[in-house]
């Protein structure tokens, strides 16, 4: 744990753009890497908050998707899902409930299965996340569970399928695509209005031998 | 959602200090941390939680984000996330319950975001709370009345409840913790304390508002389990609407020590059913020195409820919650330990 604003990636990049406000780092400023015990004699050293900053001030925010760096200017609440749709254009990531209810919107955040409609963008800061759109290879042949999902037609309308094969691709990884008592518990953080969740757990039987699972 | 300001904390201190000055009770206060943010934001987004600063303590989980066992117990950092806990082996192993309350609740997705100290702060799915198209609430707003009364309250709670809040506490890894003794480790602005689990939440009472007893800018920052004979024989059953993604309507945690066919002691928390995670000391003492057959399972489970209290859509409640108490005595009197 380093207190130092140049040990972050932030500080290794250009300035802030003209106009953008940096978020703050509470507790970055002169104590050192210990922990003390919380008590008077601490908290007086400590600078509470660095300086007031201005809500209206969007935040200057780098998000790394699918391989690419991308600099944003973006108001606080933004969801990284808002982000990958309405700023970066990559509408593969679908909106369904907003509310952590349907898991439309997963995405992999280095490698981990996560619901991007209650992730903050900002909080996505120096993780890697992976959408649909970064799913094939660079030659565009289709991951072993992309091809599974179009072989075994695990899908309807198609708009749960993107949530679908990112949670699949990451239930595989975990180990918990052991058999289909398993595959149905860990990936029932997706639903299918089409209910196609019978070929949805074929396809990731075929995808995960040929994942080297 | 209501704009506010985003703030890292990077130290313990930073983050007590900056929601130090914050007024009112740990859950109203302007200044709000976030970890997963599976509540937190899910609450900004219907307006339900309206915080001017939201602090970010991720920075702190890998200082407080460890998983820890020696002879003494389990010491699980606060921001450890569910996922991570659930698949521990050492936990699976010796604390099968912690595991399976963890496993059984949310998504894989909402646990690979969720911490544990976030968990336990998670609140109520009481759909007139997070709807704020209803004017008479008295957690969201002290003093407007209750909307769940004389409403749907088909999932509301049976056990704690007042006149001003029937609010069901839907968390499933508390009533772990509160079974099997754990306590919490607190950090903020007037120093460290350590409290129990079980003494972390608060009924409703004529305060509907004011949930735990934390103040605002304290941080949980670990939870130790501690080693006792009954923590391997032990489960948690769930019972919910649908299979899995859902929350409780009924669920028991035991955790049992059993020998010579008798009952040492027996750990016993209800979820589902109650305002707060619910322990159940009368159906304990209703079981200890007997043989646990399936007429002391059910008179421990008549004590559970005894206090029960029903409302118009909820009184199977207390029927279900008692046969959840009697399968789970059952299943956990039935396993084999291996040592
Ligand atoms: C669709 C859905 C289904 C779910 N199903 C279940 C279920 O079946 N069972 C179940 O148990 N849960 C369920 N949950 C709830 C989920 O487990 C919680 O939202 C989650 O555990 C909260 O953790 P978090 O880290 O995301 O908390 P956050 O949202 O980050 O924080 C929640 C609150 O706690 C405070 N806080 C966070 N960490 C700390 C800390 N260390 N010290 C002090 N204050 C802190 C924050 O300020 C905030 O007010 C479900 C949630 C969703 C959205
Ligand atoms: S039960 Fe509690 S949370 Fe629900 S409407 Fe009544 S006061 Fe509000
Ligand atoms: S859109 Fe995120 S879970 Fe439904
Ligand atoms: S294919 Fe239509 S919702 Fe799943």
């Amino acid at each position: 744990m380093t207190p130092d604003h140049s040990a972050r990636p932030e500080g290794r990049s250009s300035p802030a753009a003209p106009g953008l406000d940096r978020r703050s780092f509470l507790g970055a400023g002169a104590c050192g890497a210990a922990v003390p015990l919380l008590g008077a004699a601490s908290a007086a050293a400590q600078p509470a908050v660095a300086a007031a900053p201005d809500v209206r001030r969007p935040l200057d925010v780098k998000l790394r998707i699918n391989g690419q760096d991308h600099r944003l200017a973006l108001d606080s609440r933004t969801t990284l899902l808002d982000v990958l749709r309405e700023e970066v254009g990559l509408t593969g990531t679908k909106k369904g409930c907003d509310q952590g209810q349907c898991g439309a919107c997963t995405v992999l955040l280095d490698g981990t299965r996560v619901l991007s409609c209650l992730t903050l963008a900002v909080m996505a800061e120096g993780r890697a996340v992976t959408t649909i759109e970064g799913l094939a290879r660079p030659d565009g042949s289709l991951h072993p569970m992309q091809q599974a999902f179009v072989d075994h037609d695990a899908f309807q309308c198609g708009y749960c399928t993107p949530g679908q094969i990112l949670s699949a691709v990451a239930c595989v990884q975990e180990g918990h695509a052991k058999d289909d008592a398993q595959i149905r518990e860990y990936m029932s953080g997706n639903l299918c209005r089409c209910a196609a969740y019978p070929n949805i757990v074929a396809a990731i039987n075929q995808a995960k031998s040929e994942m080297g699972a | 959602m209501q704009p506010f300001i985003y703030q890292r904390a990077e130290t313990l201190e930073a983050a007590a200090q900056a929601a130090a000055a914050s007024r009112g009770s740990h859950v109203e206060a302007p200044v709000q941390f976030v970890a997963g943010g599976t509540t937190l934001l899910d609450l900004m987004k219907i307006d339900v939680m309206r915080p001017a600063t939201v602090v970010d303590i991720n920075p702190l989980q890998e200082r407080y984000g460890a998983i820890a066992t020696d002879d003494k117990g389990l010491r699980l950092g606060a921001l450890a996330r569910m996922a991570q806990v659930a698949d521990h082996p050492s936990v699976r192993r010796d604390f099968p319950v912690i595991a399976q309350t963890l496993d059984l609740a949310a998504s894989q997705q909402l646990r690979n975001m969720a911490t544990l100290g976030g968990n336990l702060l998670q609140r109520t799915r009481c759909n007139y709370f997070r709807d704020v198209s209803w004017a008479a609430c008295n957690k969201r707003n002290p003093g407007s009345g209750c909307a769940a009364l004389d409403g749907m309250n088909r999932k509301h709670a049976v056990l704690g409840t007042s006149d001003q809040c029937i609010a069901t506490y839907p968390g499933d890894f508390a009533q772990a913790l509160v079974a099997l003794d754990a306590t919490l480790e607190i950090a903020g602005p007037q120093g460290r304390r350590e409290i129990a689990v079980q003494q972390l939440h608060k009924q409703p009472g004529s305060t509907p508002n004011i949930e735990t007893q934390l103040v605002p800018g304290e941080l949980i920052t670990a939870i130790l389990v501690p080693s006792a004979p009954w923590t391997r024989r032990s489960l948690y059953l769930k019972v919910r609407d649908r299979e899995s993604y859902e929350f409780a309507l009924a669920s028991a945690a035991v955790a049992l020590d059993i020998a010579d066919g008798e009952v040492r002691e027996a750990r016993i928390a209800l979820g589902g059913v109650a305002t707060m995670p619910w322990r159940a000391k009368e159906a304990e003492a209703a079981l200890r020195g007997r043989r646990l057959d399936e007429a002391a399972a059910e008179a421990a489970a008549e004590a559970a409820f005894a206090g029960a209290q029903t409302h118009e859509h909820n009184a199977y409640k207390v029927p279900l919650g008692r046969r959840t108490l009697v399968r789970a005595l059952l299943d956990a009197a039935r396993l084999e330990i291996r040592s």
